[in-house]
């Protein structure tokens, strides 16, 4: 068991013979995930790393099984290939596309509300299964089984967690990284319920970061909903306020958005919270140690 | 991207947005002529990108033309430092002349993206003119908060719930129902991530007017808007930050004396928590990107070195798909081409990392290398203090010198 993707997991690369698509499937064979395909459109019909090219999504789907897709289209069409995968009945859709304008999220999230799809991201590093499926940019060998679950905001941050917690000798479960964009698919709270529920899951490592309400709203559901430890680490403590942006959105999400207010949330729903990024693998240790 | 007060009217002019009769000037001659048209009095409106003008002398009311003149030539051409600026302010290259409305109430209306609900909102209050933080503090129930739904838009019962709180009459509603429609329609068909209008103003005729305009743009949807992108005003921001941006590079200047240098936006933030955990202070904020190539860390050298306020570099990597060992090359490449004169540790972890760090250390040039993320942060700490005490004890050596 994991969290959403394991050994059987099929995957396809939509922008798969593109050069990021390209690239990051070759890795994900190399590393074992069970890759089935790829769509690029005017390309189906071709082979691309020993493996089929569709013209759509539902074809590649209805032809090899697939059940998850990772996405590197551009920006420009990235809305598009989400809205796609999820119609075309893709469980678990992975958006790595960086820079989609924040009026098309809005508008996938509010269509994928009446879907089953799993959207993370997009502007995100991916989710990996250690030594079982992954689907991302992350390099696979930092990674070591275990029972650890890790959600992120961050890319490198994430994987700084990983190696760290790979030291300490606890390996991991499943690594969501959930991206930074303002707008995005799984949240904390939705991870956390699902390292909640996995048997394989003993602790959960969170890494957030300053901007809006998520970590909050972490808080919330550790305190109420959570039994098993959580550890946590915000960062940007030392980051300039706002640079005068969101002036008005602040409003909105109460006064929040800032790494202390995060910090006094969590300590407050009992969430061990970590101050220093060097130290997020010996805490988490500590902690499992007790 | 932020748009000046000048070009957001002229956006609400587009989309038949009430604002008040003006001109834009550049140039004193400018002003007069602009004077000339609309008349005297008139409102002088100095354009940078930050609020708080008012306080700062930057919108001056003009009775007679010899009062224009002195207040045009006191801010064309300057900074206008405010509340909302650094201590060296903002440059003013143009003035926005207005012609001034007899004003009967002041109200507060913005759009904007709320990320936790996933909506567009709009806010409105009746206190408008005011400061909206302060507002939302003192009386938070005078601020309305109402959610867009994406696939339906604005609904009328949102506009008459504003026209509610804003406390306008039934003749009033229509007026109202037919700006927001328009200021929902410019949010969508701009790409905008917020719309504030503080105040929106009933005059003493009874009409809605914008006073005042501000808007800010989704960078991410620049690329289907090049008319707006072309608005862009670069002379408002940080020229470290906007070189940076046109190179690809992320910064952004901070107050303290440590340089970093990371890859990743979030393990660049994690890199300045931890400087200022062991006592320091960082210079600023860089993510070089997942590349890391020898050129992109020779640029970024380069661009944190040009602050000299900066001791110490610490460059922090975390090579993933990018190879340790290729990107130590590259640091050795930058530091060598660029001249680097101040203590740099680095700190490569990931793939190759051993052999990365063994050829920086054998390379003869002033690099420590760092064996954890800690210990990384205690060196560069003490280098930039050792640094530092090093500066101020050589100033003292010239004046003992000269006396």
């Amino acid at each position: 068991m994991s969290v959403l993707v394991d050994a059987s997991t099929r995957v396809i690369c939509q922008g798969f013979t593109g050069r990021q698509g390209s690239f990051h499937s070759e890795q994900a064979i190399a590393y074992g995930t069970r890759m089935v395909g790829g769509v690029t459109p005017g390309k189906g019909g071709q082979r691309h790393l020993g493996l089929p090219v569709f013209d759509t999504v539902h074809a590649a789907v209805r032809e090899t099984g697939a059940n998850a897709t990772m996405i590197y289209v551009p920006a420009a069409y990235a809305a598009d290939a989400i809205l796609e995968a999820a119609d075309a009945g893709i469980h678990v859709i992975v958006c790595i596309t960086e820079g989609i304008p924040v009026l098309d999220m809005l508008k996938v999230k509010a269509a994928l509300a009446r879907s089953e799809a799993v959207l993370i991201g997009p502007n995100c590093p991916g989710i990996i299964t250690p030594g079982a499926c992954k689907i991302g940019i992350m390099p696979g060998a930092i990674h070591t089984p275990g029972r650890v679950g890790i959600v992120s905001r961050s890319g490198t941050l994430t994987y700084e967690a990983v190696e760290q917690t790979s030291a300490e000798g606890l390996g991991q479960s499943t690594c969501i990284g959930i991206g930074g964009d303002p707008i995005q698919g799984l949240d904390f709270v939705d991870c956390l319920a699902m390292f909640e529920d996995d048997p394989d899951t003993d602790a959960v490592l969170m890494v957030g970061e300053i901007g809006g309400s998520a970590e909050e709203a972490a808080a919330v559901f550790v305190q109420r909903r959570m039994s098993k430890p959580v550890v946590a680490y915000i960062a940007g403590v030392t980051a300039p306020a706002g640079k005068r942006m969101g002036h008005a959105g602040a409003i909105v999400s109460g006064g929040g958005g800032t790494a202390e207010a995060k910090y006094s949330a969590l300590q407050a729903a009992g969430v061990r919270v970590v101050r220093s990024p060097a130290l997020l693998g010996r805490s988490l240790a500590e902690l499992l140690r007790r | 991207m932020n748009l000046h007060e000048y070009q957001a009217k002229q956006l609400f002019t587009q989309f038949d947005i009430p604002v008040p009769e003006a001109r834009v000037a550049e140039t004193l001659e400018e002003v007069e002529a602009a004077a000339v048209a609309l008349g005297l009095p008139t409102v002088l409106k100095a354009q940078v990108h930050a609020g708080g003008r008012g306080k700062a002398g930057g919108v001056r009311p003009c009775n007679t033309a010899t009062e224009m003149q002195t207040a045009a030539k006191a801010l064309l051409g300057r900074q206008l430092v405010t509340a909302q600026t650094s201590l060296q302010g903002l440059p003013v290259s143009r003035l926005l002349l207005e012609r001034p409305v007899a004003v009967e109430r002041e109200l507060y209306l913005a759009l904007l993206v709320d990320r936790a609900a996933e909506r567009i909102v709009m806010m409105a209050s009746a206190s408008g003119g005011m400061e909206i933080e302060q507002v939302a503090a003192s009386q938070p129930e005078a601020l309305l908060v109402s959610r867009i739904e994406p696939l339906f838009g604005l609904r009328p019962w949102q506009s008459r719930q504003i026209g509610d709180c804003f406390g306008l009459t039934a003749e009033q509603q229509p007026a109202l129902a037919r700006l927001l429609g328009r200021l929902y329609q410019l949010f969508i068909e701009c790409d905008a991530s917020l719309i504030e209008i503080n105040p929106l103003v009933v005059t003493l005729d009874g009409e809605l007017m914008a006073l005042d305009a501000k808007i800010e743009l989704d960078d991410n949807a620049l690329f289907r808007h090049p008319a707006l992108a072309a608005l862009h005003d670069p002379s408002q921001e940080d020229a470290r930050e906007v070189a940076a941006r046109a190179e690809g590079l992320s910064y952004i200047s901070l107050e303290g004396n440590i340089g970093c240098m990371v890859n990743g936006a979030g393990l660049a933030m994690a890199t300045m928590d931890l400087i200022a955990l062991h006592g320091g202070a960082p210079a600023n904020f860089l993510d070089v990107g997942g590349g890391a190539t020898a050129e992109r860390v020779g640029r970024a050298f380069k661009l944190i070195l040009s602050d000299e306020k900066v001791a110490a570099v610490l460059v922090n990597i975390f090579g993933g798909i990018v190879r340790c060992d290729l990107i130590a090359e590259g640091i050795l490449e930058a530091v060598r081409e660029v001249g680097v004169r101040v203590p740099v540790v680095v700190r490569l972890e990931g793939t190759n990392a051993e052999l990365g760090l063994q050829r920086l250390a054998r390379s003869g040039l002033a690099i420590e290398t760092a064996a954890t993320l800690a210990d990384a942060a205690n060196q560069v700490v003490k280098a930039a203090a050792q640094a530092d005490a090093a500066a101020l004890v050589r100033p003292d050596a010239d004046a003992g010198e000269r006396s």
